[in-house]
């Protein structure tokens, strides 16, 4: 291979587009480095503050597309006060200096603002796409700015932001002359958006394939998009109270007629159940359904829908769907993939899916591997059926909404079940587990899950062997989140060199010190230990013996980050 | 109220199947208590109306604060919080409880916890005490919240769970003033931003869990104010003692301490000038400001004297009850 010309081999490795085999690849031989690194165009940063922008510039100076996740998982559930961290500013700032070609930026909890929005617009002349997850701190001004400069702008997509609508003419924004949408969602938008400027946006965008409209666009509107855009893939619905009436209904059952192409179908974020018989026209086609924001929607008008979605691969649908519509959904869709039960009601604490509606699904659906579940309760006879039924899993998430509750049947704790789940899963990369659990789940963890990558811990265990048991057998373990387990300094301590080959570690409400993290910090000098200190009592030169509430650390290479808040500390 | 909780689930490490269906019992009883409610809220709901504070039958004090639901009509003043002594800030736990706290589901979950006993837990839903559980996003979270009350204001579900019947009631009486006042937007409202002068930790607070500014006000005294108290993990169930000695001082005494909201023009107001439903749709954030500082807030300054006398009033038709 040395004997090969550099552009013959950056040809080859064209071919190797995973960021993973291209780690590898570059990790042969110093020319190999080489060419790789200048050759790259595509870099996934999955903790900004591991690694500072500038190095990443020098690395890949060819680097077009950038994905970048910032707050730790738990930030989602309001464990992590707001002003942790997870700023993108300095990243954008470093590539504007240094005149990167950015196109494609991709974020994932992180922080932005309308500042940066505007930065971004005007700094990459060939900015294409922009994929913001969970991320807040901006308002629409920043959108309409990207609206304004990005000429060629192919892709806005805003999944679940926090963003503070000042109801601007966004939309309105995009020139006339921009004619490259290809994706447009923003259907967590909570305002309104100017109709008209949108009727015209999707009639100039010939290339437009996934449009995720928000709450503000009624049904009307809808049916005229759709005249104009017959070619979309992706269709995100917004908000349909009343019963149309029929002239707009059947204008609606016409368009859908036309719609011949889309696979995927999302929104229904108040929905008449009335006009979801429109909307049977192109379930046969549909492989990915996501009615999670559609509380009105559920019983037979549910189930209904579903006995049309034969070729189903991803579905995403609130509790009230029951166990009955999960059974319907088990005989119904055997190409399902992935399916994700969320509650209706979190608050009261009643679930309206039990074990029956899980067990239903391994044993309907050979192609299922990943599950998100949230149900009032579970048993081990259950998991064990279940574990029988798809060793296929990958990804197996269950949250019992009461999250220390026992069999339900035998009132045992649930290690032998999820214990079933990881033997017989052998390729199961992501786990959480809820309900009671003692140390003898990590054990089994430990002995059974090898491919683990992921796994998230709550209100469980009884000892700091749990933790070790974990930490000791999971080889490929990656990313450790625990909150209120009774897991202690020996636990923390018992392997400090493992966490340098993982992302991070949280732990919050366990029984770690303060001293237990100054002496990891002290063994450990290429990780951060972030303590977050939400009482006063706490400072630093307290007594070492107080727990640390919350802890968060990671491996990094770009030493203590700059940015902490007050209430953080580096120790 | 931590403490209570997870006393409720039966703790992590000690004990088994016993605790949890001593668990079960204690619900039970519980959501008896809870229905008492509404027949009190209704009655208090007139009063408050004419003072625009808004009707708390999703909130006030629990059972052991039979005087918070008579001064859930009084507009809050400044006066309403409590003076803070030696601490400029007590952040503690988290700034989530709130959004935990149901909405509506059951009257003064958090504050039955509070003021009862910390062994009762207070709630059937258990599951929504604990802070950050269930673990869905915040935005799934806020949604689902504003769909309910949405849907609950049109008409009532009745969909045959157990509890429900008490909890749509409640969530009318939240809902019918937030609908009456504001009937525009459906209140994509969510977390808004608190800060308070001298505090490191800025927070966040859940309006959608709170249908008054009673117990948005005690929520943010919990957050800030009160002593800080390790939030309670599986293992400390039995040491930690019970928080906050002094009931909510919101009804008494005169404060260091004032609560504003910046509104979408961008103005600094005292928050309890208008009714809540207003509130709702213009309130971007909040701010527990020095009262020194708040004195410039002058076009919004109350007439302390007329709020004394509307207060009085309150108070003794609420003794009544």
């Amino acid at each position: 291979m040395n004997y090969f010309p550099d552009e013959v081999l950056e040809h080859i490795f064209d071919f190797v587009t995973s960021q993973r085999d291209r780690n590898s690849v570059s990790q042969v031989c110093k020319p190999w480095y080489k060419i790789e690194s200048s050759s790259r165009q595509k870099v996934f940063v999955g903790n900004c503050y591991a690694i500072s922008p500038e190095r990443v510039i020098e690395r890949f100076p060819g680097l077009k597309s950038i994905t970048l996740k910032g707050k730790p998982h738990f930030a989602d559930f309001n464990l992590v006060p707001p002003d942790w961290g997870g700023f993108v500013y300095p990243w954008i700032e470093a590539f504007a200096r240094n005149n990167m070609g950015l196109e494609e930026l991709k974020l994932k909890r992180m922080i932005i603002s309308d500042e940066c929005l505007e930065l971004i617009s005007r700094s990459f002349a060939n900015f294409k796409s922009l994929v913001l997850v969970s991320c807040e701190g901006f308002s629409t001004d920043g959108l309409a700015a990207i609206a304004s400069n990005c000429s060629f702008l192919r892709e806005l997509d805003l999944q679940e932001n926090d963003v503070e609508d000042h109801r601007g003419h966004w939309l309105s924004c995009f020139p006339d002359t921009c004619t490259s949408l290809v994706s447009l969602n923003f259907a967590c938008l909570k305002g309104d958006v100017n109709l008209a400027a949108l009727e015209r946006l999707v009639a100039r965008s010939p290339n437009l394939r996934s449009l995720r409209l928000n709450h503000a666009v009624p049904l009307d509107i809808l049916q005229k998009i759709l005249m104009r855009a017959p070619h979309l893939v992706d269709l995100g619905v917004g908000s349909y109270v009343h019963d149309p009436d029929s002239e707009t209904y059947n204008k609606l059952v016409t368009a859908l007629q036309k719609c011949k192409s889309v696979r995927s179908l999302s929104g229904f974020l108040e929905a008449a159940p009335q006009c979801l018989s429109a909307f049977h026209l192109i379930c046969p086609n549909l492989t990915s359904l996501n009615l999670s924001y559609a509380p009105g929607i559920h019983g037979t008008e549910l189930r209904k829908l579903i006995r049309h979605c034969r070729k189903l691969q991803r579905l995403w649908i609130l509790d009230c769907i029951g166990d009955e519509g999960l059974e319907v959904v088990a005989s119904t869709c055997k190409d399902l993939q992935e399916i994700r039960v969320f509650p209706s009601d979190p608050f009261v604490g009643n679930a309206a899916v039990t074990e029956v509606g899980l067990v239903a699904l391994s044993s309907g659906c050979p192609k299922l591997h990943s599950i998100l579940y949230f149900c009032q309760q579970m048993t081990n006879a259950a998991l064990i059926t279940v574990a029988k039924n798809r060793p296929n899993f990958t990804r197996f998430r269950l949250c019992i909404l009461d999250p220390t509750k026992p069999d339900a049947v035998t009132n045992q704790p649930l290690d032998e079940g999820f214990g079933a789940i990881v033997h017989s899963c052998k390729g199961l990369r992501r786990l959480s587990m809820s309900g009671r659990l003692t140390d003898q789940v990590f054990l089994y963890i430990g002995m059974y899950a090898e491919q683990l990558e992921m796994i998230s811990i709550a209100f469980a265990g009884d000892t700091d062997k749990g933790m070790q048991y974990l930490l000791n057998g999971c080889k490929k373990l990656r990313k450790l989140e625990i909150r209120d387990c009774p897991f202690g300094n020996a636990a923390l301590l018992m392997d400090v060199g493992k966490y340098e080959t993982m992302r991070s570690l949280w732990m919050s409400s366990c029984n770690v010190t303060l001293g237990g993290c100054k002496s990891l910090a002290k063994k450990m000098p290429m990780l951060n230990v972030e303590i977050i200190n939400e009482t006063d009592q706490m400072d630093i030169s307290a007594d070492d013996r107080q727990k640390a509430e919350k802890m968060f650390l990671y491996r990094t290479l770009a030493g203590r980050r700059k940015d902490t808040p007050e209430f953080v500390w580096t120790l | 109220m931590m403490e209570g909780c997870l006393g409720l689930l039966g703790g992590g490490g000690s004990s088994g199947a016993s605790t949890n269906k001593s668990t079960l019992s204690k619900v039970e009883v519980v959501e008896t208590e809870a229905s008492s409610y509404p027949v009190e809220a209704e009655l208090e709901l007139g009063l408050g109306l004419s003072l625009g504070g808004g009707g708390c039958g999703g909130g006030g004090g629990g059972k052991g604060k039979a005087n918070a639901w008579g001064e859930c009509g009084r507009i809050l003043t400044a006066k309403d919080f409590p003076s803070v002594v030696s601490q400029p800030h007590r952040p503690n736990n988290n700034n989530s409880m709130p959004s935990t706290c149901a909405v509506g589901a059951v009257s003064g979950t958090k504050r039955a916890a509070d003021s009862v006993s910390h062994d009762q837990g207070g709630s059937p839903t258990a599951g929504s005490q604990v802070v950050g559980w269930p673990p869905i996003r915040a935005y799934r979270m806020n949604s689902l919240v504003n769909q309910a009350k949405a849907a609950r204001a049109e008409e009532d579900k009745g969909n045959g769970e157990k509890d429900r019947s008490n909890e749509n009631l409640k969530k009318k009486i939240c809902n019918g003033n937030k609908t009456n006042a504001t009937g525009n937007e459906k209140g994509h409202l969510g977390f808004v931003k608190v800060n308070m002068d001298g505090a490191p930790i800025g927070r966040k607070v859940d309006l959608n869990a709170h249908a008054c500014y009673e117990t948005l006000a005690q929520a943010l005294e919990e957050m800030f104010l009160r002593s800080a108290t390790r939030p309670t993990t599986i293992t400390s169930i039995g040491g930690e003692k019970q928080q906050v000695s002094k009931p909510s001082k919101l009804l008494d005494g005169s404060s260091e301490f004032e609560l504003t909201y910046e509104d979408k023009e961008g103005d600094w107001m005292l928050v309890g000038d208008v009714p809540w439903g207003m509130f709702l749709t213009s309130v971007k954030r909040l701010r527990i400001m020095r009262t020194s500082e708040a004195n410039g807030l002058a076009p919004r300054l109350h007439d302390r004297n007329e709020k004394q006398r509307s207060k009085a009033c309150l108070a003794a038709a609420a003794s009544s009850f």
